[in-house]
């Protein structure tokens, strides 16, 4: 079953024609890779899911609700998160501050006014996201200011306030960008072991080594237009995808 | 303890601590020339109306501009309580917080569309009209420049009219608010606010508030609607301000308009800044630190500089206290504004970052510092 279904997206900026007539469909628990170069549109494809940007014309279905004119936080709430090429996480608060938000904004709701109650009390909010925090591997620094934080860690919260809420789909931008081999490898390691949840994932992606150990399906993307889409194996053949993506250079 | 720096046992001793340090102030501000009851229920008073503003600004970081308009309808609509209703404070503190609550309802829902400089130019803009229209053009309702206060032939319903004998003032079942009594009903009031703005400050919606001020992107994309949760620290924290309007005059049932000027909106800026703009304590030290300097250096004339540098040869008494007047008397407020820039620029966390910083040396003689303590906020 289609759990992400994109048909005729546009968007312009100006002159420029960021997306050009983009169909898009993701299966429901899959991995799916967007990758192409700089300036394909690959962030502005994102943005247009996650309701940042309003597509030009054309429609977004997330399984039978219509995305498009809906708001960010409404768009989430319908089970959409989103990981951030710079990690956006609330960086004055700590670690488990960070976690527990997203884990109440899942069980409350958009605006809850729970002004009298004492959230360290909260047993449910407090384990959940100390669990989601052993399950990334941050639980020993959950009293550290989340702003203090290496690029890695700060990548690996944002993934775990993402996972807190439990989504039906997962964007993720770049997870690994700016990261060390071996920091990669965590990632992946990571992002492998939460596949079990059957969370769909959606990863934009410029390293192919993440590409490879993680995507079932490749879409390329290149001037804002899908120039191939297939398997991972046959992604690699494609003389398109080389010409446009590698400059002709062989992988 | 999953939470640093606080649980419910810690928050009630130090909610308690501060109830007596409170309730003893006429007693241990005395030496130092503050323990009159006029000067304490200011300090009462301008703690709650910075406690108020802290909420929204220390928590949201949204710098209003305008509160001062918020004090000013609490005033009005507690004379006003007091015209019809009669003299008891209770009515008159439960209109102003409803009256103040609608008003800060409607400012907040235009000015929170937009943030930063803007929202603080348009609560501005708010505040300067309200003040114009108690100036001059509601001048029935506010009695303008002359200032609104109780007469003797109002309807009075409750305590019935021009029967009382000597000033009207206002009176809780008999004990007349001035003085210590007026302090004490202030000081309770405080202290109940006090008490609410600490449980906001360990509650789910505290927390949310925290997150608007750090990154209200991260906030939409995790299915939070910000505006609501702003929205709600306004109306309350407009609520606090309306409050300390009503004490302002159940202690001397006198409103005017110059309550309203942007001058007053601007010194609970100040106050909280002054005292740490997010901390609990921080903003109720920073009022009674600008109360008692208004009082002590207000003051202040040549004679008494006269006084002080009295032990100073005549050649260089002169130039000092010709130098000195300049920051006493009228001109206090340069001893504020001077006193301010030496806080921002070497505490910029004000004076709760002070009081932290003493006791982080104290701490970190016995035992080994905790790296994860370096960075937490003063509180």
């Amino acid at each position: 079953m289609e759990i992400l279904r994109v048909e005729g997206v546009n968007k312009s900026f100006g002159g420029l024609r960021a997306l050009n007539n983009v169909n898009f469909a993701v299966e429901e628990g899959a991995v799916h890779a967007i990758i192409g170069p700089n300036g394909a549109g690959k962030s502005t494809f994102l943005n247009c899911l996650i309701g940042r940007l309003v597509p030009d014309t054309g429609t977004v279905m997330f399984g039978d609700i219509s995305l498009t004119g809906m708001k960010p936080y409404e768009i989430n709430q319908a089970g959409v998160s989103r990981v951030f090429q710079t990690p956006e996480i609330f960086a004055e608060l700590t670690l488990l501050e960070n976690v527990m938000i997203p884990t109440m904004a899942k069980r409350d709701g958009k605006f809850a006014l729970h002004a009298f109650k004492r959230l360290d009390q909260d047993a449910e909010i407090v384990d959940g996201a100390m669990q989601m925090l052993e399950e990334v591997g941050l639980e020993q620094k959950r009293n550290v200011v989340a702003g203090s934080l290496s690029r890695g860690d700060k990548r690996r919260l944002e993934l775990a306030m993402c996972l807190s809420q439990d989504p039906k789909l997962l964007l993720l931008d770049e997870p690994t960008a700016g990261m060390s081999r071996a920091d990669t490898n965590n990632t992946i390691d990571l992002l492998q072991r939460i596949s079990g949840r059957g969370i769909t994932k959606v990863v934009i992606e410029h390293d192919m080594h993440v590409v490879f150990s993680l995507a079932e399906k490749v879409t390329v993307l290149a001037q804002g237009a899908i120039i191939a889409e297939g398997k991972p194996e046959d992604i690699k053949g494609d003389p398109r995808v080389q010409e446009a993506y590698l400059g002709g250079a062989h992988l | 303890m999953v939470l640093k720096n606080s649980s419910p046992t810690s928050d009630l001793i130090f909610f308690a601590v501060f109830a007596v340090a409170v309730l003893t102030m006429p007693v241990w501000l005395e030496p130092i020339g503050a323990g009159y009851p006029d000067l304490l229920q200011k300090f009462a008073i301008y703690g709650l109306f910075a406690t108020g503003f802290n909420l929204l600004f220390g928590l949201t970081g949204y710098l209003s501009f305008g509160h001062a308009a918020f004090l000013g309808v609490g005033s009005y609509t507690a004379v006003w309580t007091f015209k019809l209703l009669g003299m008891n404070p209770i009515p008159a503190v439960i209109m102003a917080i409803i009256t103040s609550g609608i008003f800060a309802l409607l400012i907040g829902y235009v000015s929170l569309r937009r943030s930063g400089i803007y929202f603080s130019i348009l609560t501005l803009a708010f505040a300067q009209m309200s003040y114009n229209l108690a100036y001059s053009v509601l001048t029935p309702i506010t009695n303008g420049e002359t200032g609104l206060r109780v007469l003797r032939s109002d309807p009075r319903l409750f305590d019935g009219a021009g029967e009382a004998q000597g000033p009207l003032l206002a009176n809780l079942f008999g004990f007349e608010m001035t003085g210590y009594a007026g302090f004490y009903f202030c000081a309770v009031v405080l202290l109940i606010g006090f008490f609410i703005a600490q449980r906001i400050f360990r509650s789910p919606f505290g927390i949310m508030l925290r997150a608007v001020k750090t990154n209200q992107n991260r906030m939409t994309y995790t299915g939070l609607n910000p505006r609501p949760y702003t929205l709600a620290a306004f109306v309350i924290s407009g609520m606090y301000a309306g409050l300390a309007g009503a004490l302002l005059c159940i202690t001397d049932p006198l409103a005017g308009a110059e309550r309203m000027q942007w001058t007053a909106s601007g010194e609970v800026v100040l106050m909280t800044i002054l005292g740490g703009a997010g901390t609990l304590l921080g903003p109720i030290l920073g009022a009674a630190l600008i109360k008692y300097f208004e009082n002590i250096f207000s003051a202040f004339n040549e004679q008494t500089l006269h006084e002080i540098f009295g032990f100073l040869p005549d050649f260089l008494e002169y130039p000092v206290v010709s130098v000195s007047s300049l920051f006493v008397g009228e001109g206090w407020h340069l001893t504020l504004g001077v006193l301010f820039m030496i806080i921002v620029i070497f505490l910029p966390g004000g004076l709760m970052e002070g009081v932290s910083r003493i006791t982080r040396l104290f701490r970190r003689k016995p035992q080994k510092s905790e790296p994860s303590r370096a960075t937490a906020p003063a509180e």
